[in-house]
């Protein structure tokens, strides 16, 4: 089951929305034009993309640039599981857990990640709020199937499939994100 | 991501995949153009949109994305003179366990899909279409994005396409992470930027009430390369090369305990599943014997090593005869695999050896569908969860006399309770696994 972060205390991330980010804000809405509240989705990612995580006024301000309600917003960032409503690592390691990569040792791979990444093995394995590398560097955790079984076990590092990955090779891989 | 260095083992035969795996083919409209691409929709524009519609249902092709209805069939619910908006969306949430073919259409052969939309779009009256990606595919949305981008400015894909006057767009839209969004019905709702809670059907079939309460044809990614295939090869070739009733090709996806597990595009009907998993597939891994597979995707029923099954074929002088079929004879065609009591579902073809424990297995798919339920409804939302919590105790040597009877019964009382088909793809993997392994079951449950 998913667990529902506590409000972020941070800077509210709709205080600093750079300008380029706004632009892809208004870019993506044009893609919509029978309903604005099509493009929810994409404002989400959009903006977990910049900021890492959505936090409240994150909600409301997607709310209002769409003229919907903040609950509008915020039940997709409850349901969706790749949003997050709290600062994950900075190179977030995503772990096939199911059959095939299974059958190829993907649960041997994810412990393997978090040793390398400095991180309890025994720590959750699913959630909006995946546990993190002491350092802020790595977060590790399962997702569902990755659509990538013949080449299992894999992971998604950030926005790269990692293919055939054996225990021993996952150090290097986290290597290559410095 | 990893490429396939094999070149085509002699039972495929590479269609939507030519392309994909074509040495130094990149995914660029350039390199599509100069293959033959964007030829077929010049050809569709020409004709009639009726006639379009009777190709594709002369061609017998099958929907790719797990359900397998008639295409040509789902595209002629929609009336094209109705005066209200139509639209189609392109399924490219793959996510059924074992399923791993349209990404690799996605990042090789993205024109591909573009036309075959393109086609149906004309076809349809469309002049608004999406193609629903799974998020976890970062780097397809990207490559799918910018092969949009390149058909805008060629004239292929924005007002008056190719000179035709028909007006059509397509844009990319990523889920976030939820295989409920495979089915058809979420999927819209996710479009809509809901929660994406699958709708009742009666009334919503999307060719009635889809996108925007519009009619809504849903289309997978490899369904879509087909139709342009089928202009390109004529339906009646098409036809041909699969069974009655389930033309072309179908990439069947191998993965587990095989030597050489892949995507292989085959004809429909053309390799049993002996020949798959021994010639295609090289084999069992060395000194290790079949125990189960499951054959159309995670949710289709597993089948039994040494199973032989009673159907009707047809025999030499072309009557239906009655006769047993071992597991290894079956043909990988979506007729036989339904006698055999499962489906060739979304081709996804999970292997698995004699060093597997059923129990094991079972218990990493009720996770999948405990994790994946939306919770909409009450059967599958509260059914799933203990069917995992029982597998997972069972697993950890806990198993009651009792579990193997109440897994039964919870499942059960899911399939046929919910909403959406998401009740029986949960309840199908513990009937089957508890009917074709009770021993294993028993076991545990002392």
């Amino acid at each position: 089951m998913d667990t529902h972060a506590a409000p972020s205390t941070g800077p509210r991330q709709a205080d600093q929305i750079p300008a380029d980010l706004l632009a892809k804000i208004d870019e993506a809405v044009t893609h919509y034009p029978v309903s604005k509240r099509s493009a929810s989705l994409p404002l989400l990612h959009l903006w977990q993309n910049h900021f890492g995580f959505v936090d409240e006024s994150g909600v409301d301000w997607i709310a209002k640039r769409l003229d919907l309600e903040s609950i509008n917003i915020l039940e997709l960032v409850t349901f969706y599981p790749w949003f997050r409503q709290q600062k994950a690592g900075r190179v977030s390691v995503r772990v096939c857990r199911t059959l095939s990569c299974a059958l190829a040792g993907g649960y041997e791979v994810r412990e393997a990640f978090c040793k390398a990444a400095g991180i309890d093995p025994k720590a959750p394995t699913h959630g909006h709020t995946p546990p993190v590398s002491p350092d802020g560097k790595f977060s590790v955790e399962f997702v569902e199937c990755l659509a990538s079984c013949g080449s299992a076990p894999v992971a998604l590092v950030n926005d790269d499939l990692h293919e055939d990955i054996t225990p021993e090779g996952t150090a290097a891989i986290l290597g290559q994100y410095n | 991501m990893k490429s396939l260095s094999l070149p085509p083992h002699p039972k495929e035969r590479r269609i939507v995949f030519k392309n994909a795996w074509t040495q130094g083919y990149t995914p660029d409209i350039d390199c599509y153009v100069k293959h033959g691409g964007y030829e077929q929709i010049k050809k569709a524009l020409k004709m009639k949109p009726e006639e379009i519609i009777e190709e594709v249902k002369k061609a017998n092709l099958r929907g790719r994305g797990g359900a397998g209805f008639p295409c040509g069939v789902k595209w002629g619910f929609i009336r094209r003179d109705d005066g209200k908006p139509h639209y189609i969306t392109c399924n490219g949430d793959e996510s059924e366990p074992g399923t791993f073919k349209d990404r690799y259409i996605l990042h090789n052969d993205p024109h591909q899909l573009i036309e075959g939309m393109l086609i149906a779009a004309y076809a349809l009256n469309v002049n608004l279409a999406y193609i629903y990606i799974r998020c976890e595919f970062p780097k397809a949305a990207g490559i799918v994005t910018q092969a949009l981008k390149e058909a805008r400015e060629k004239g292929y894909l924005g007002k008056n396409i190719f000179g035709s006057g028909f007006d059509v767009d397509i844009h990319v839209h990523q889920g976030a992470g939820a295989y409920i969004c495979g089915e058809e019905t979420s999927l819209i709702e996710s479009l809509e930027g809901k929660r994406p809670y699958p709708r009742i059907k009666p009334p919503y079939f999307p060719a009635v009430l889809g996108l925007y309460m519009s009619p809504t044809i849903v289309n997978n990614v490899e369904t879509f390369c087909h139709v342009k295939q089928i202009f390109a090869i004529g339906a009646d070739e098409y036809a041909k090369m699969g069974t009655p009733g389930d033309g072309g090709t179908r990439v069947m996806c191998v993965s587990g305990d095989v030597v050489r597990p892949g995507p292989y595009e085959i004809p429909a009907g053309g390799v049993t599943l002996g020949e798959l998993i021994n010639d295609v597939c090289g084999g069992m891994k060395p000194g290790r014997k079949l125990k189960a597979i499951i054959p159309g995707g995670s949710s289709s029923k597993i089948l039994r090593a040494g199973e032989v099954f009673k159907m009707k074929v047809k025999g030499e002088d072309g009557q239906m005869v009655d006769k047993e079929v071992p597991l290894l004879d079956l043909v990988m065609d979506a007729s036989t695999l339904a006698a055999a009591g499962t489906m060739v579902g979304s081709g996804g073809v999970i292997v698995m050896d004699d060093s597997r424990d059923m129990l094991w297995a079972l218990n990493n798919l009720n996770e999948f569908y405990a994790h994946e339920s939306c919770g909409q409804c009450t059967p599958c939302r509260e059914g799933v969860l203990w069917i995992d919590k029982m597998t997972t105790r069972m697993v950890n040597g806990e198993g009651r006399a009792e579990d193997p009877k109440t897994l039964k019964n919870v499942a059960d009382n899911i399939a046929g309770r919910t909403v959406c088909a998401f009740g029986e793809a949960a309840s199908w993997p513990v009937q089957s696994f508890l009917q074709k392994f009770p021993e294993e079951f028993e076991v545990a449950a002392k």
